[in-house]
C-alpha cells in the first residue's frame, strides 16, 4: 500500500489551489493507473462493472504485442537474410543503430537474438519518438484544457509505430504522430470525440506529405540501397503466379515477408486479435463485416476477372494474409471511437471497410495499399450509420405504438 | 454501358465535387448541421445537377458553340462568350421551378432550406457542373449521367457531412475553433478520406 500513501501524501500539492495544479490531469493519469477511481456514476441509470476506458485501452496495447515483438523479429529476420545474401550491402541507415547492433549481436538470419537486436534497433527508436511527440501533444492540451490525459494515446502510439515502414525518417514519426494527435483528435476535444483514427490520420497524412519514404520497393527492409517488391506489388504488376512462386501462403501467414513493422505476420495479430475479441473489447460485428465484405468483393472479382489487371484474380485467402489487412481489421476497425456504435451500423461499418479495401487494392492503380485509406473512408459514413439506424428504431417503435 | 458506369463512378467519388474541387462550399457548410435537411438538399441539388447539365448541354451544342447556327444561315457566329449568362440563367430558371413544386408539395422541406433553395442558383457546384460539362465536351447522354453522378457525389458528401457534425455536438472543441472552424477541419479530414479514389482512371 505503500504506493496508495504516497500518493494520498502528494495529492493536495495537484488539488485546487495546491502547489503543482496544473499538471493534476498527470496526477490523476498515474492514480488511476494504479488504483481504480473512487468516483460513482451517481445519475439513475448505470452499468456496474469492474472495467472501464483505462483498463481496455491497456488490453489492447498489450494485444499488438505478440504483433511487435514478431514484427521486431521479422525486421531483423528480413535485413540479416539480404545481408547474408549480399556480403556487400551495408547495414543499417544510421551510425547509432549499426553500432548498437554490432555490440549487442551479430547477422545470422537464423539467430533469433539477432534478429530482435536489429529489429529492435529499428523498432525501439520509431517507438519512443512516437511516444515522446504524442505524449507530449497530449499532456499540453490535457494540461492546458483541463480534460484527463487519456490512455487511449497508448493504443494509438503503438498502432501508429506498427504500421510505419521501418526505414522512415524519425522526424516524419514525429510529424506524423502530430498530426493525428492533434488535427486528428485533441482539437476535437480528446478521446472519444474524435471522428477519424488518429492513428490512422497520421499515416494518412505522411503516406499523401512524403510518399517516397512510405511506399514503394525500397522501404520495407532496413538495408541500405535495398530494394524488393512487397507481396501486393508483386501481384500488382506481375500477377498471382509470380506472386505464387516468390512468396508461399504459409510464410505470408507466418508473417516472414516484408512489410511494415507490425502488420506482417497474419498469425501474430491473429493471437492478439482474437484474445480482443474474446474479452468483448474489438466487436465481432465489425471483424465479421470486414471478412465478409472483403471476401464477396474478392469472390464478385474472381468471378468478374480481367485481362489487364493480374489483381482482379487474387483469391480471398490471399487478400487476409498479405498487407495490412489483419492489422487494420483487428485492430484499427474496431476502434470504438471512429467505427458506427449500434450493432447493424457495426456490420455495415465493417462491410464497407472489406468491400473498399478490395476495392482499392484492385482497381486503383495508384495505391497498392487499401485497408487504411478504406477504414478512413468508412469513418466519415459512421456517424451516418448510426443515425439512420436510430432513426430506423425509433420509426419501428413508433409503429409497435 | 460500361462507358457510362465508369462515368458515374468518376463524378460520385474521384472527382467529387465537393470533396475534390470544393465547389459549392457555402451551402455544404451551412446546411450541413442535420442530416434530414441535408438530405433534402442533396435531393434537390441532384434534381437540379440532372436537369440542368444536359438543358445547358443542348443549349451549348445547338445554339451557343461556333458554327451551331448552320442552320440558320449564320456558320461563323460563334456565341459561346454568352455560355457563363446562359447557363446561370438555366439553373436560375431550373430553380425556381423547383421551389415552386417544394412550396406546393413539401412546405416541411421547402420550410428547412430556407434561403439556401434559391441559393443553389448560385452553388457553385451546380454551374462547376455545367462548365466541366462544356470543358469536357460530353455528349447529351453523358450529360444526363455527369450531371446525376455530380449530383448523388455532392449529396453523399454533404449528408456524410451532417453526420459526423451531429457527432461532433458531442465534442468538446477549444473555443476559438467552434462552429465554422471546426467544419473545415472536418471538411479536410473528410477530403483526405476520399483520397482513396485519386489515382482511380477509369
Amino acid at each position: 500500500m505503500a504506493i496508495r500513501q504516497f500518493l494520498d501524501k502528494i495529492e493536495h500539492n495537484f488539488e485546487k489551489g495546491g502547489k503543482y495544479e496544473r499538471w493534476y490531469p498527470l496526477y490523476e493519469a498515474v492514480d488511476t493507473v494504479f488504483y481504480a477511481p473512487k468516483s460513482v456514476t451517481s445519475t439513475t441509470s448505470h452499468v456496474r462493472d469492474g472495467i472501464d476506458l483505462k483498463r481496455i485501452m491497456i488490453t489492447v496495447w498489450f494485444c499488438a504485442w505478440p504483433a511487435m515483438f514478431f514484427g521486431m523479429w521479422n525486421i531483423g529476420y528480413q535485413a540479416n537474410t539480404f545481408l547474408a545474401a549480399n556480403p556487400d550491402a551495408i547495414m543499417g541507415d544510421g551510425a547509432l543503430r549499426t553500432a548498437f547492433i554490432s555490440a549487442l549481436a551479430g547477422n545470422n538470419p537464423d539467430s533469433i537474438w539477432d534478429n530482435i537486436i536489429y529489429g529492435a534497433a529499428y523498432f525501439i527508436p520509431i517507438y519512443a519518438v512516437t511516444f515522446i511527440v504524442g505524449g507530449f501533444w497530449e499532456v499540453l492540451f490535457a494540461t492546458v484544457r483541463k480534460h484527463e490525459v487519456n490512455e487511449g494515446f497508448f493504443v494509438t502510439s503503438i498502432l501508429f509505430a506498427l504500421i510505419c515502414p521501418p526505414s522512415i525518417p524519425l522526424w516524419q514519426v514525429a510529424l506524423g504522430i502530430s498530426f493525428g494527435v492533434v488535427i486528428g483528435k485533441e482539437i476535437f476535444g480528446g478521446t472519444g470525440k474524435n471522428f477519424l483514427n488518429p492513428a490512422l490520420t497520421g499515416r494518412a497524412f505522411l503516406y499523401f506529405a512524403y510518399p517516397a519514404q512510405i511506399s514503394g520497393d525500397t522501404v520495407w527492409t532496413a538495408v541500405d540501397g535495398f530494394s524488393g517488391a512487397t507481396a501486393l506489388s508483386i501481384a500488382f504488376s506481375d500477377g498471382m503466379q509470380a506472386l505464387q512462386d516468390q512468396i508461399s501462403w504459409t510464410s505470408a501467414f507466418l508473417g516472414t515477408i516484408q512489410g511494415s513493422m507490425g502488420e506482417t505476420s497474419t498469425l501474430a495479430i491473429m493471437i492478439g486479435g482474437i484474445a480482443l475479441l474474446l474479452m468483448k473489447i474489438a466487436s465481432y460485428r465489425i471483424v465479421g463485416g470486414v471478412l465478409i465484405g472483403m471476401i464477396a468483393t474478392a469472390s464478385l472479382l474472381n468471378m468478374v476477372g480481367s485481362e489487364t489487371n493480374p489483381m482482379f484474380a487474387m483469391p480471398a485467402y490471399w487478400h487476409l494474409v498479405i498487407g495490412g489487412f489483419a492489422f487494420g481489421m483487428f485492430f484499427m476497425a474496431t476502434d470504438p471511437v471512429s467505427a458506427s456504435m449500434t450493432n447493424t451500423g457495426k456490420w455495415c461499418f465493417g462491410i464497407l471497410v472489406g468491400v473498399m479495401t478490395v476495392l482499392i487494392r484492385v482497381v486503383n492503380p495508384a495505391f497498392p495499399e487499401g485497408i487504411m485509406l478504406a477504414i478512413l473512408f468508412a469513418n466519415l459514413f459512421a456517424p451516418l450509420m448510426d443515425h439512420y439506424v436510430v432513426q430506423a428504431n425509433i420509426k419501428r417503435r413508433l409503429a409497435r405504438g | 454501358m460500361e462507358h457510362y458506369l465508369s462515368l458515374m463512378i468518376q463524378a460520385i467519388f474521384v472527382e467529387n465535387l465537393a470533396l475534390a474541387f470544393f465547389l459549392g462550399m457555402c451551402t455544404f457548410l451551412a446546411i450541413s448541421k442535420k442530416v434530414d435537411a441535408a438530405f433534402g438538399l442533396g435531393v434537390a441539388v441532384i434534381v437540379v445537377l440532372t436537369l440542368s447539365v444536359p438543358v445547358n448541354q443542348l443549349i451549348f451544342n445547338q445554339v451557343l458553340r461556333e458554327g451551331a447556327l448552320a442552320w440558320a444561315g449564320l456558320p461563323e457566329v460563334d456565341l459561346s462568350f454568352l455560355g457563363l449568362l446562359t447557363y446561370i440563367g438555366v439553373i436560375a430558371a431550373l430553380v425556381q421551378i423547383l421551389e415552386m413544386v417544394l412550396d406546393k408539395y413539401m412546405p416541411a422541406l421547402y420550410n428547412a432550406l430556407g434561403v439556401f433553395l434559391p441559393l443553389i442558383t448560385v452553388n457553385c457546384a451546380i454551374l462547376g457542373a455545367s462548365l466541366f460539362m462544356v470543358e469536357r465536351d460530353y455528349t447529351f447522354s453523358e450529360s444526363v449521367v455527369y450531371g446525376l453522378g455530380a449530383g448523388i457525389g455532392w449529396a453523399l458528401a454533404i449528408v456524410a457531412l451532417a453526420g459526423i457534425r451531429e457527432k461532433l455536438k458531442y465534442s468538446d472543441v477549444p473555443a476559438g475553433l467552434r462552429g465554422l472552424g471546426i467544419t473545415f477541419i472536418a471538411v479536410g479530414l473528410m477530403s483526405l478520406g476520399f483520397m482513396s479514389f485519386s489515382g482511380i482512371s477509369l
